[in-house]
Parts: C-alpha cells; sequence; structure tokens
C-alpha cells in the first residue's frame, strides 16, 4: 500500500528528472572528498567547473551520435583531439595575432574528419563503431607525420583566456554553458534536432514521416568533429601545447557523460543537462580517489567500475519504465 | 496396377490453430499414389499450413495423418523424409553459404567418407540433367551466387535426388515455378508428370490456375482452412475455381462504394511507367486508387518508389506535389515509440510549424488537437505515450500524421491490418471527404471490400500491373481472375 501511494506521490524519486541523478552523484563526491581533505571544497568545484568544458565539449557531439540510434558512436573524438590541438597550435605557431586562425584551421580539420567518418559509413557501409574506430588509426597517422618535432607553445593570450574568470566563474565554463544551452535548443526546438531523435528511435519511420536521415547523420557526425576539434584546440592553450595522446582520456568519459547523463544509449533520447552532472561526478570521482591517495592504476579500475553500475542502474531505470 | 491404386496419403479431419487464428478446419483429403494433386487457394487459405504438416514441420491440433495405411503421430521432418515425402517450398530453403553439391548433402547424410563432394555434385548434377536439360548450374557455384530462378531449380532437382535404396513417395511443389520462366516451368511440369507414371505422388501448389489445369489429376480448392472442392480436373476450368476461391461471391457494389465519379479532366497526380513492368499508372487528383493482387507482389515497393521519386525526381515516375505515407507495419515504418501521441502526428509537418525558426509547441498541440480530433483518436490526452493507446488508435494517429501535412498524394500501405471494424469505417469516410476535396490516394490493400471505395484499381502481379479495373468491373472475381492470370498470358 505504502508502496503504491509513495509511487503516485509527486516528489517521489521515480518522478525525478533523470538529469538530476548525475548532479546528485557530483554533490556527494564532492561532499566526501572535502571532508576527507579538510579543505579545498571551492578549489576543487572550481577546477571541477574548468575540466568539464572539455568533457561536456566532446559530450554533446557524442550525445547527438549516440542519440541517432544503436550502433552510432564516435571513437574518433581522441584523435581528433589530437590532430586538431596540433594543426591548431602549429598554424598559431605563438603568436597572439593567429588565434583566430588556428582556431578556424582546427574546425576545419574537426569537419573534415567528421565528413570522412560519414563517407565511410555511408558510402563504404561501415559500421559507425568499425568506420569512426579505423579512422582514429588513420588520423593518428596523419597526426604523427604532421605534428613531427618540438611541442609548440600556445599563444599567451589564448592561454590566459582558458585561465580567465568572471566573477572567479572560468569563462570557458560560461561558454560551455552557453554551447550548452544551444545544444538543447537545437535538440528540442529544431528540425534537425527532432530528426535525430525520430532517427534514433525508427530510421525507416522517420524517412517515411518525410524526414531527411542521411542528411542528419553526416551534419551529426560533422558536429562530433567539430566540437571534438574545438576541445582539441583549448585543451591544448589549457595545458600549454598540443600532444597527439591529449585527447586518450576521452574516449571513455565521451561516452560515460552522455550516459550518466541519462541519454538513452539505444537512441531516441538525449539529455543536455545531465552532460554537466555527469562530467562534474567523474570529475570528482577522480579527485576523491587522488585524495584518498589511490595509484592511477587503481583509479583508472574504479573509475570503470562506477561507470559500469552507473550505467546498469541507469538501464535498471529505463527498464523499470 | 491395383498397388498404383491405392492412396498414399490419408488425411481426416486435420484442424490447426495459431492463436485465435484457425489455419486449417477438419480438412479430409485423400492423395493416391501415381497422381497429381493441384491445390489452389487464395493468400492464406491454409495451402501452406497444410503442406508443412505433411512435411513434419507443423503438427495438427486434430486429425489423422495415413500414410500407406498406416496411421502416423508424432511426424517431424526427419520421419517425413525417411517416408519419402519432400517438400519444395516458397521461401527457398537452400543454405546461401553452402555450395549446389553442399546443399545437396545436407539432404543426403549417408553420403560420406572421402570424396563427398563429388558424389554429391554428381548426384544433384544429374538430376537437374534430367529435369532442366540444358541447365548451366555447376554443383561447386555457391547458392548465394545464383539467381532466384537458378536456386529453384536447384531446390527443386533436389527434392527429386534419392541415395541409398532410399525412395520418392510424395513430392509437395508450392509454387514452383514463380521464379521459373516458361521453358523451365514446362519442363519442370514435363518431368512431373514422367515420374508420376513410376507411382510417385505430387500435390501442385501453384497461382498459376493454367498450369494446375494441365498438370493435375485432381484438383481440392481451399477457401478460409477449409476444403471447399475437390475432384477430378476434368470438373473443373478456369471460372469455376475463381468462383470457388473467392466463395462463388458476387458481391454488389456496397452502399457505402463511391459514387462514380468521372475525373478525366483533372489533373495528373502521379504518372509512373516503369519499363518491363506492366502498364502505366496514373493517378488523378481527387482519386482514390487500389493497389490489388496477391500480397507482396510488388506493390509496396511501388508505393514506395512513388514516395521516393517525389523526393528525388526520376525519369519514370512523375508526381505532382508533395506526398505522405501511411505505413501499414506500424512497429516498423510508422511510430516513434518514445514520442508523444501529439509528436508523432506532428512529425511530418514540422516545416510549417516553426515560429522565427524555433519549433513552437502552442502550433504543434494546435496541429495534433485538430487532426486528433478529426480521427476521433481516443487518449485522455495527447501528450500521453504513443505507445499507451490501442493498435487501432495508433494507427489512427499514423493517419492523422498524413493528413494533417499539405501533401496532394497519400500513399497508404496496407494500413488497416489489425484494425477493428469501427476505426476503418471512420477512415473510410474520412478518404472519402479528403479526395473529394482534391487530395489523391493510392491505396494498397489486402482486402477486398476495401478495393469497393477504390475509383481504379491497378492488378499486381510479381511486381508488374497486369490490368486495371475501373467501377463496376471492380469486383471479387474479377480481381482474383487478374491477379491469377498466367504470366505468359498476360
Amino acid at each position: 500500500m505504502t508502496d503504491i501511494a509513495l509511487n503516485q506521490s509527486r516528489w517521489h524519486f521515480s518522478n525525478w528528472p533523470v538529469w538530476l541523478w548525475s548532479f546528485l552523484g557530483a554533490l556527494i563526491v564532492w561532499v566526501a572528498s572535502f571532508s576527507l581533505a579538510g579543505q579545498g571544497a571551492s578549489g576543487m568545484l572550481v577546477a571541477a567547473l574548468s575540466f568539464a568544458v572539455f568533457t561536456v565539449l566532446v559530450g554533446l557531439g557524442q550525445m547527438f551520435v549516440i542519440t541517432l540510434g544503436p550502433g552510432n558512436v564516435d571513437l574518433s573524438i581522441p584523435a581528433t583531439i589530437g590532430l586538431a590541438s596540433a594543426v591548431a597550435m602549429k598554424v598559431m605557431d605563438g603568436q597572439n595575432s593567429l588565434i583566430l586562425f588556428g582556431l578556424l584551421a582546427a574546425l576545419v580539420c574537426g569537419l573534415a574528419i567528421g565528413g570522412f567518418n560519414y563517407m565511410l559509413i555511408r558510402l563504404l557501409r561501415i559500421p559507425p563503431i568499425v568506420a569512426t574506430l579505423s579512422a582514429s588509426f588513420i588520423i593518428q597517422s596523419v597526426g604523427i607525420s604532421y605534428g613531427r618535432g618540438l611541442q609548440i607553445k600556445p599563444p599567451a593570450a589564448l592561454t590566459d583566456f582558458t585561465f580567465s574568470r568572471i566573477i572567479g566563474v572560468p569563462v570557458l565554463t560560461i561558454a560551455a554553458v552557453i554551447l550548452s544551452v544551444i545544444a538543447w535548443l537545437v535538440l528540442n526546438k529544431t528540425i534537425y534536432g527532432r530528426t535525430v531523435s525520430a532517427v534514433g528511435q525508427n530510421p525507416r519511420a522517420a524517412h517515411f514521416a518525410g524526414l531527411s536521415v542521411e542528411r542528419t547523420r553526416l551534419l551529426t557526425y560533422l558536429m562530433s568533429g567539430v566540437l571534438a576539434a574545438l576541445c582539441g584546440a583549448l585543451l591544448a592553450a589549457f595545458s600549454g601545447g598540443s600532444s597527439l595522446s591529449m585527447g586518450k582520456e576521452y574516449l571513455l568519459t565521451s561516452i560515460a557523460v552522455v550516459v550518466l547523463g541519462g541519454t538513452s544509449v539505444a537512441g531516441g533520447r538525449a539529455n543536455v543537462p545531465g552532460l554537466w552532472g555527469g562530467a562534474l561526478f567523474l570529475f570528482m570521482v577522480s579527485t576523491l580517489l587522488n585524495t584518498a591517495g589511490f595509484g592511477s592504476g587503481l583509479r583508472d579500475v574504479l573509475t570503470g567500475l562506477i561507470i559500469v553500475i552507473a550505467i546498469a542502474l541507469a538501464g535498471s531505470r529505463s527498464a523499470s519504465r | 496396377m491395383t498397388a498404383l491404386m491405392r492412396p498414399a496419403l490419408e488425411l481426416s479431419g486435420v484442424s490447426r490453430s495459431f492463436g485465435a487464428v484457425r489455419a486449417l478446419s477438419g480438412v479430409t483429403l485423400t492423395i493416391e499414389a501415381g497422381k497429381c494433386l493441384g491445390l489452389v487457394g487464395h493468400n492464406g487459405a491454409g495451402k501452406s499450413t497444410l503442406m508443412n504438416i505433411l512435411a513434419g514441420a507443423l503438427r495438427p491440433d486434430q486429425g489423422t495423418l495415413l500414410f500407406d495405411g498406416q496411421t502416423m503421430d508424432n511426424v517431424t521432418v526427419a520421419s517425413a523424409q525417411k517416408l519419402g515425402v519432400r517438400c519444395v517450398f516458397q521461401e527457398l530453403s537452400l543454405c546461401p553459404n553452402l555450395t549446389v553439391a553442399e546443399n545437396a548433402r545436407v539432404l543426403h547424410p549417408s553420403i560420406k567418407g572421402l570424396g563427398w563432394r563429388k558424389r554429391a555434385g554428381k548426384l544433384i548434377g544429374d538430376m537437374l540433367d534430367r529435369i532442366f536439360p540444358g541447365h548451366d548450374i555447376k554443383p561447386d557455384a555457391l547458392a548465394a551466387d545464383l539467381s532466384i530462378g537458378r536456386r529453384q531449380m536447384v531446390e527443386i532437382a533436389r527434392a527429386f535426388t534419392v541415395t541409398d535404396g532410399g525412395q520418392l513417395r510424395l513430392v509437395i511443389l508450392d509454387e514452383p515455378t514463380s521464379s521459373l520462366d516458361a521453358t523451365t516451368a514446362r519442363q519442370l511440369l514435363a518431368f512431373v508428370r514422367e515420374e508420376i507414371r513410376t507411382g510417385v505422388s505430387c500435390i501442385l501448389i501453384s497461382h498459376m490456375l493454367g498450369e494446375v489445369l494441365d498438370y493435375s489429376d485432381q484438383i481440392a480448392v481451399m477457401k478460409n482452412g477449409q476444403l471447399v472442392a475437390t475432384g477430378p480436373v476434368s470438373d473443373f476450368d478456369r471460372q469455376s475455381l475463381v468462383d470457388l476461391m473467392s466463395g462463388g461471391e458476387h458481391p454488389d457494389r456496397g452502399v457505402h462504394a463511391r459514387a462514380a465519379h468521372k475525373f478525366e479532366n483533372a489533373p495528373i497526380a502521379v504518372r509512373a511507367e516503369r519499363a518491363g513492368r506492366g502498364l502505366p499508372f496514373i493517378a488523378r487528383h481527387g482519386e482514390v486508387i487500389g493497389l490489388a493482387g496477391l500480397a507482396g507482389h510488388g506493390q509496396t515497393e511501388f508505393l514506395v518508389s512513388v514516395y521516393d521519386a517525389a523526393k528525388k525526381s526520376r525519369s519514370e515516375i512523375h508526381v505532382d506535389g508533395e506526398v505522405c505515407f501511411v505505413a501499414g507495419d506500424r512497429q516498423s515504418d510508422g511510430v516513434f515509440p518514445l514520442w508523444s501521441i501529439a509528436d508523432n502526428i506532428a512529425v511530418n509537418s514540422l516545416r510549417v510549424l516553426r515560429n522565427r525558426g524555433l519549433l513552437a509547441r502552442s502550433l504543434e498541440h494546435a496541429l495534433a488537437q485538430k487532426w486528433g480530433s478529426v480521427m476521433n483518436i481516443k487518449a485522455p490526452s495527447l501528450e500521453d505515450e504513443i505507445l499507451s493507446l490501442s493498435g487501432g488508435n495508433q494507427q489512427k494517429a499514423l493517419f492523422a500524421r498524413a493528413l494533417a501535412t499539405t501533401s496532394s498524394v497519400v500513399l497508404m500501405d496496407d494500413p488497416m491490418r489489425g484494425v477493428d471494424i469501427g476505426t476503418k469505417l471512420d477512415v473510410y469516410d474520412i478518404i472519402a471527404k479528403e479526395a473529394a476535396e482534391g487530395r489523391s490516394f493510392v491505396w494498397y490493400t489486402t482486402e477486398f471490400e476495401e478495393l469497393e471505395y477504390c475509383d481504379r484499381i491497378y492488378v499486381f502481379q510479381n511486381g508488374r500491373i497486369v490490368s486495371e479495373l475501373a467501377g463496376d468491373e471492380i469486383t471479387e472475381v474479377g480481381v482474383i481472375g487478374s491477379s491469377f492470370k498466367d504470366s505468359n498470358a498476360a
């Protein structure tokens, strides 16, 4: 009886929005970490907000791709980050006057990679998971031959920008929030966004409902490439130079934040706010494990476990709906 | 000689149901040794179920099978095989990844040891030579690489092969000639007559009535899971078969039928002249055009090609205006399961639901509300999930989606599958009303009654349009007659 009464209650947790869970998780881990360390609550929050920017950037692209439906995933994000950061740094050549050109070059690089991915998927009919994985090997090889030589330092102005704050909040974070709002609008208020969701549920039905399925797929892979490239350029500026393996950790995290945030792995349903919760949660977890003094190997194992558990919980939640 | 006259197989009171559907009810039938029985009937009459029971693939719920005078219980595919019963199924059953010889070996476990491939190849090759002299099929060819007609030939030849003192008693051929050309079909049928002379019995299932009348000794007609007539072939002719299959009904055009309209002067909405695909197709504005014929004879493919032609123009198909599509297979072609009813209705009209470039909820609601009430969708709120609706109401939502568009042509892919009669009557009225306002409907349906709502119909056979019927010509008999037209006569 009580169960039924609880389920009917407006405030019962089964009625909470999906994205709230990831924020709740992040909050709990945050509290746990600074209680453990005994200090640094606000510093940790600012760091989390800064690092979450990069995760959210690639997460947005990955989210649109995953929402396209089963089998759709962009595994070329790490390679794209690596190549785009190298291209951006080389074009900028450490000079403030070339920042815009460098960013533009990185975006073009991202577009080209997205287009290449789509071409493999569409023309050669390769499953996206294989296409983007094999594309990343090609991209990496290009990156190795292109980025040979010394690491180039980013222009000072760009680095300063990535560290600047307004009323204590990192500017990058503000920019990423604005970008997220735009992504939300695109997802919910444009034909393109509606088509992504429709294709993710049933591409055949989407075709018969007059939606342009293939154009939407192309745009989505292009967008994922561009966002990964932007992430690469900013990350290079943030961390003092490009490196080809810089994007490595974003393979798992880009997918993890999407799933933790309540986006359906089976496609058709995306969740923008959840990305932020997922990104903050992941950063807090790794900080907590750091504070607790775990080595990097054990940290990876635990991070992996947490992601698996979270995905399993998310899965059981949607199954019981 | 008396040995040849005894019945090879006797069925009595055989029934079989699938859930609530009674596929066979009380079929009593005798097949004599050394005779060919022609089995005819419309789609879903129960022919395939009967055949699967004979082959041991299905058990009857009731009734007995006597083979050679012995009661057969628990027939399995293997035991039927051992008794000498062979089937050539309509859905070809060769393994595509195996060669012709390897496929032959599948049926004959006794071929083993070194050189089995060669022996199996010789077995099937010799049989192909006997049935289809002059064929060009190599035993080491991969089944997947053969054309559908050649696969059918291998399938047939394989059914006639015997090894190690095994014998052939009964061969069941389900639409054996549907993918054969006229010459090979004649070779096969001549071979069947020859085999019959050696005492083998044969059941020939075919929609080519001429074939059945020319090559059978006896004929059985099925309708709705029952045997409606059996007798020697001399008792039947084409017309009587058509009448029997359709139940001898010559229904008047019902009271609900569309009044005869004159459309000669209306502008053309769809024109399709496809090379090698039979008669040209024309749909005028305001017309309701039916696509008839046996199921799966190219009607859906035609609708899809018209739909695609409207998006990306083709030389063979011209469409004036926009088209929309009402799916018959809701799950795979129509419904977006994660969305609300309103979202599902609005999805095909998004272009006009924008306000300053962004989709406006209020406009979507208004549109969904309007067409939801026109279609009388029964739901507490259109914001409810589409899957909360019954199948019939989901179908109404798909109709609402199509009608809400500004499309001048509505393509319907047998959209009433599994829809209750009340919903159907509602939809028929709306179609008539929308047609009167100038929309054209191209309507593929597998139900005769629905063809009566059409101004003209095109009958499909093997992907081709074989005839066009209008007005009073649209009767069950007329449609069946055209559907069963032999392809070489068309």
